[in-house]
């Protein structure tokens, strides 16, 4: 190990963001690396120095080798931090710089590799007295022994095709009746599926959370653990929510997982920074899942809890120094959570989402937040973007983490939600009224967490949003307002008061959620604005809603602040108008209400018939119908893949297509006219 | 500043009877109003619907911007005049801001009388050429009319001010520069046909929108051609084949789209330039004017209470205040627009009269906008006063309303009689708007001295030939004149004639008239030439 003066970091987006503040810090300077799509990226503009790596296609830029080594070698970097992701557990990368004399900030190659094979590294951690999940994986698919072994691991267990994959050939035998009838079902899908009937059956853990222990370890033998994470809150097995120390914990599980994860690192010669994760049962069993080879994105809750900074210990480590602290130095203060902020929509089954954040910002100040608090941060934002970046469908759709910290879980998790109402993304759709949704879950606040938490609350996290009149209200005023100020103008013309001679000043408006926003025969609610009462300064509305009156008035603070005052409640919260959709967010979460005159149709109807648009930048996979051919509305006409996910366009009436304009294979952007589609005359009466 | 204090008493009795009886008359005034904007009755609603037709009023809150004001004119318009109930006038006419810009929209209401044309629909459709014309505003025509109506042909064909006069003013307002731009939504038949081909622009709807000179039934029995009406002159036929119209529109709510598409290509700019300052609403509650005015014209006011609740602020800078002070003038803003108000405060006489005059010259001089406050009983007589001249000084007043190239708007906000109404801007001194307030009353002279005057001459018949008159008799000779100038010097019958643009509800009167003033911004204003004043 040798010391060395300029860090490169083999990374994009918050995390090389976050590494090189900790590099500069030290007195490292600190290397990009980028592909075309992030030339002009957050972590290229705060480097020292950058490096372009190639085509904005991953494994020609930040997969590719030869060109992150070059770039170090021009740039004189000692040390590649790899960050996660990309090459981070990448063995054959760690063997190309060890060739090349340049440290590389993470475990060997050999550590890498042993905790690689899934099934190798079981056995290592079986002979290191890591537990397991109880199975049975032999050879013999004998009838009566495999129902022996179930009834040994006890149930419920679950039965899965040993060639399996895709949740078929997979069941869940609740008890030993039912095992026979399970294994027969399972082994004719899986004859079906993969042409192979082996079984293996494991332990089925029926309210299993995913709590993961950070460890670390340094080249002179040293190991520690900075305790636990619980990430169970996931969806499709990626983290959305994670926090430390994870809820219910008593110190005793906590050495036991934790000094199980060191001898899991040291059985395999670990150095550096790393996370054992584990499944924890209801009744404190807790089971090797993997280790993971590198930082975690989730790293700073352990960094907010235990007042440590990950990434230092990780290019101390590298430097040959020891572990800057022993196990018994190392404690616990107060509570930490973490929210992870994504380009998607959730409304769409998480549809990443593209674009330019037009504003890309954090108020603490106006939610009543300060960033410090007794030396300690309170609220951190990790983020790889700022206003006017561009969000590209080449990478990850992460686009920060916002990590808070408090005195305890409730006071943490109180200020989770305040800082992100405090967030304002706009310009692209993000996760943010999802996480908010999922922060202030009743559950979620009672800590009843497992993985399944996201299917298990489905319903009500996803369920048909209810608005109440205050925000049918409130978004009613903001987009009369927000029309106003569009105008600046002091005409009488341009007051949007809808004035009428001899009757009430009505204004018609209709909202909905604007995941109905194309059915307008949804129930929207109507909003009537009856009449406007000017005296002085301040102007007074009586709305109409739903056969409810109300006096309301509007009041604009600094930003896009307002304070909405409804029957004499007034309420502080942040507010614009989208388009059609009116945003407003407060700490009890974010409204999204889509704003329909009454009187209005949808004008962009008439052209919608005649083309269909790439929802976003992705290729084209398949061409399903021939120009001309004679299609139903609703057919599927063209598939698209886009961030590793289908999407189908279908047809928008009946009728055919006219022509395609790109064929299989071929990069479409967003907003692209894929194809004209020409619907059937329809009669009219 | 020159705030303008209250002396009223809300709580007085003579307050809260005058607020009940005002709150009375717009109440009427509101139910009349609505039920006017439905048009042609169930019947003829349920039919126009069925032909996925949107109803005049919906076209034109589609066509107008988001949330926007519209300022309707003469919504009661032929209100009891024609045997038939004809509501608007089967046609609806004011102005609304269209892609930013403040436009005159002329509609047609095809459930009432299926658009026809009356005498009334007629002078209604031509008043608002009329506004356009003095406000240099586009004109936006949503055509839905079977025509002139036959049987008043002699009142609606003939004359001057009849049919052929809208195609007149289509093209001698396109040749001032005035956009006129037609909609096509229904039928447009023979002379209703010229009224898109003389448009600047032309927009048709498909399988609904229709232009023939001559409909099916006339081709048939003139040369024997059978053809339908789509395939006369549809869509099809004048988007494709005869270039009638220029943008062919899927249905109604497409059409108006590209209507707005229209004026938003119009490169159009306001002309009007005045010295504006922030609006800012009247210190004084609008509300209360019900209060104060009230519905007798006996019971005497300070019109100062008016001018308070009309203006920005409620600040009025008054003019001559100690001189002639039944007519009060001085300057405010209105919506921050400037304005010089002329206001009744009691009969004319010879000094107000005068004042009056110096007042106009004052803001035609600076270019102000003119606010006329009419509740006037007329001009003083008596021989003291002929014998001083008010007739000559009444004629400086005329004068010098009549010559004001200013933009001039009235509102009748209690009694117009005689020479009063003349020197207070009446409709014949060509206001850009005229409004009354439900309170208002119009005629030569009041209903009582105008049977004072039919009595006196009736006695002296009746005392030449050597009868007796008794007063019972005289009585009852007066009654019927009194009715009868009760009944034709009410708003309604004013307003159902198009004597004035509308009735308004007291309370809206400072957003009508910002309304207007702000319309009234995009003509330049012009520079006054007055005529000779008899010294």
């Amino acid at each position: 190990m040798t010391k060395f003066d300029t860090l490169l970091v083999a990374n994009r987006g918050e995390i090389a963001c976050r590494v090189m503040r900790t590099a500069r810090a030290m007195g490292l300077r600190t290397i990009a690396v980028y592909s075309d799509a992030d030339a002009n990226a957050r972590h290229v503009r705060e480097a020292d120095e950058a490096v372009r790596l190639g085509p904005a296609a991953a494994r020609e830029s930040y997969l590719n080798i030869a060109a992150v080594i070059e770039a170090a070698r021009r740039t004189g970097a000692g040390a590649i931090h790899p960050g996660y992701g990309f090459l981070s557990e990448n063995g054959a990368f760690v063997e190309a710089l060890d060739q090349a004399g340049i440290v590389f900030v993470g475990p060997p190659a050999s550590a890498i590799a042993a905790m690689g094979d899934k099934s190798a590294a079981k056995a290592r951690m079986a002979h290191a007295g890591v537990p397991l999940v109880p199975g049975y994986h032999g050879d013999d698919q004998d009838d009566a022994l495999l129902k022996a072994e179930a009834d040994k691991i006890g149930y419920p267990v679950l039965l899965k095709a040993s060639a399996g994959g895709g949740g078929k050939g997979m069941r869940v035998v609740e008890s030993d009746a039912g095992f026979q009838a399970a294994l027969d079902g399972c082994r004719r899908e899986s004859q079906a599926a993969f042409g192979d009937q082996r079984m293996l059956i494991e332990k089925y853990l029926t309210q299993p959370r995913h709590v993961e222990v950070q460890v670390f370890c340094d080249a002179h033998g040293n190991g520690v653990y900075l305790f636990e994470r619980d990430c169970s809150v996931q969806r499709r097995h990626q983290k959305v929510l994670e926090e430390a120390p994870a809820p219910g914990m008593t110190a005793e599980l906590r050495r036991d997982m934790g000094e199980a994860a060191v001898r899991a690192a040291q059985e395999i010669g670990y150095v550096g920074a790393g996370t054992v994760e584990f499944l924890l049962d209801a009744d404190s069993s807790f089971y090797f899942m993997e280790m993971n080879t590198r930082l975690q994105v989730e790293h700073p809750v352990t960094e907010m809890i235990t007042g440590q900074d990950l990434v230092e210990w990780q290019l101390r480590v590298a430097m040959g120094e020891p572990l800057p602290l022993a196990q018994d130095e190392l404690t616990i203060t107060g509570h930490s959570f973490e929210a992870r902020l994504y380009a998607e929509d959730p409304e769409q089954d998480f549809l990443p989402a593209t674009g330019t954040l037009t504003h890309f910002a954090m108020d603490l100040e106006g939610a009543g937040l300060s960033s410090f608090e007794k030396g300690r941060a309170r609220v951190r934002l990790d983020s790889g973007v700022e206003s006017g970046d561009v969000v590209s469908m080449h990478y990850d759709p992460m686009l920060a983490k916002l990590i808070v910290h408090g005195d305890d879980r409730d006071q943490a998790l109180a200020t989770l939600n305040r800082a992100l109402a405090a967030l304002d993304v706009q310009g692209v759709i993000t996760n943010r009224a999802f996480l908010q949704r999922l922060a202030t879950h009743p559950a979620f606040k009672n800590a009843e967490l497992d993985t399944r938490f996201i299917e298990r609350h489905e319903a009500t996290l996803f369920a048909p949003r209810r608005y109440s009149i205050e925000e049918y209200a409130g978004a009613a005023l903001i987009g009369l307002s927000q029309l106003a100020r569009e105008c600046e103008s002091d005409s009488p013309w341009d007051r949007h008061d809808g004035f009428r001679l001899n009757a009430p000043h009505t204004i018609r408006i209709a909202l909905c959620d604007p995941a109905h926003a194309q059915d307008p025969d949804d129930s929207d609610a109507v909003v009537v604005v009856e009449g406007r009462r000017e005296r002085g300064t301040d102007t007074t509305w009586h709305l109409v809603i739903g056969g409810e009156t109300l006096t309301a008035s509007l009041q604009h603070l600094e930003g896009d602040a307002v304070a909405v005052t409804l029957n004499g409640h007034r309420r502080r919260l942040q507010a614009r108008r989208d388009g059609h959709v009116v945003v407003m967010v407060d700490p009890r979460g974010e409204t999204r209400l889509f704003w329909r005159r009454i009187d209005a149709i949808d004008h962009g109807h008439h052209e919608a018939e005649s083309t269909l648009t790439a929802p976003m930048h992705g290729t084209v996979v398949a061409l399903l119908v021939e120009p001309g051919q004679r299609v139903e509305k609703g057919m599927p006409l063209m598939v698209m893949e886009a961030m590793k996910m289908e999407h189908t366009m279908t047809a928008p009436a009946d009728g055919h297509v006219e022509n395609f304009h790109f064929q299989g294979g071929d990069t479409v952007g967003q907003g692209d006219v894929l194809l004209e589609f020409a619907a059937d005359e329809s009669p009219q009466g | 500043m020159a705030i303008l204090q209250t002396q009223i008493n809300p709580r007085s009795e003579t307050f809260q009877a005058n607020e009940a009886a005002m709150r009375h008359e717009v109440m009427k005034l509101r139910e009349l109003t609505a039920a006017i904007s439905q048009g042609g009755g169930e019947k003829a609603r349920a039919r126009h619907e069925s032909r996925g037709k949107l109803f005049v009023r919906d076209r034109i809150d589609h066509l107008i911007d988001e949330g926007s004001p519209f300022l309707e004119f003469s919504a009661l318009a032929a209100h009891e005049v024609y045997d038939d109930a004809v509501p608007a006038a089967s046609i609806v006419t004011g102005i609304g801001r269209v892609s930013g810009v403040e436009c005159v929209i002329v509609a047609n209401d095809a459930t009432v009388k299926g658009g026809t044309y009356y005498p009334l629909t007629v002078k209604k459709h031509l008043r608002a050429q009329e506004i356009a014309r003095k406000h240099r505003l586009p004109c936006l025509y949503l055509v839905d009319s079977g025509g002139a109506f036959l049987p008043r042909q002699d009142e609606v064909f003939p004359d001057r001010d009849h049919f052929g006069r809208i195609f007149y003013n289509q093209a001698t307002l396109s040749a001032e520069g005035i956009p006129q731009i037609a909609v096509v939504m229904g039928s447009c038949t023979a002379g209703g046909a010229y009224v898109p081909a003389m448009a600047d622009e032309s927009i048709i709807v498909k399988q609904q929108g229709t232009i023939f000179l001559g409909g099916p039934p006339l081709v048939k029995a003139a040369t024997g051609e059978s053809i339908s009406a789509e395939d006369l002159g549809g869509a099809d036929v004048h988007a494709k084949v005869s270039g009638v119209a220029d943008h062919y529109a899927e249905n109604d709510a497409h059409a108006l789209q590209l209507a707005r598409g229209c004026v938003s290509r119009l490169n159009w700019q306001k002309r009007g330039r005045l010295a504006m300052q922030a609006p800012t609403p009247p210190r004084l509650d609008p509300a209360e004017l019900y209060g104060i005015v009230g519905t007798d014209l006996k019971k005497p006011y300070d019109v100062r209470e008016v001018i308070g609740r009309i203006v920005d602020d409620s600040d009025f800078d008054e003019f001559k205040r100690y001189y002639g002070d039944t007519l009060v003038t001085g300057f405010a803003h209105i919506h921050g627009f400037p304005v010089g108000i002329v206001a009744n405060n009691g009969v004319l006489f010879s000094e107000s009269a005068v004042k009056g005059a110096h007042f106009i010259e004052l803001c035609a001089q600076r270019k102000i906008p003119l606010v006329f406050l009419q509740n006037i009983t007329g001009f003083m007589v008596g021989s003291k006063y002929e014998h001083e001249g008010i007739a000559k000084h009444g004629a400086k007043l005329v004068t010098a309303v009549a010559c004001a190239r200013v933009p001039k708007f009235t509102v009748l906000i209690g009694g117009s009689f005689g020479a009063g109404n003349y020197g207070m801007c009446g409709r014949a001194y060509e206001p850009n708007l005229l409004f009354m307030w439900p309170n208002a009353r119009i005629s030569v002279m009041g209903g009582e001295q105008a049977a004072g005057v039919l009595a006196q001459v009736k006695r002296e018949q009746i005392e030449r030939d050597g009868r007796e008159w008794s007063k019972e008799e005289e009585e009852a000779f007066k009654q019927p004149t009194r009715e009868q100038y009760e009944h034709q010097g009410h708003p309604y019958y004013a307003s159902a004639r198009l004597w004035d643009d509308g009735v308004i509800d007291p309370a809206q009167t400072r957003d009508v008239l910002g309304l207007s003033l702000a319309a009234a911004m995009n003509a330049e204003v012009q520079e006054t030439k007055f005529g000779v004043f008899r010294m």
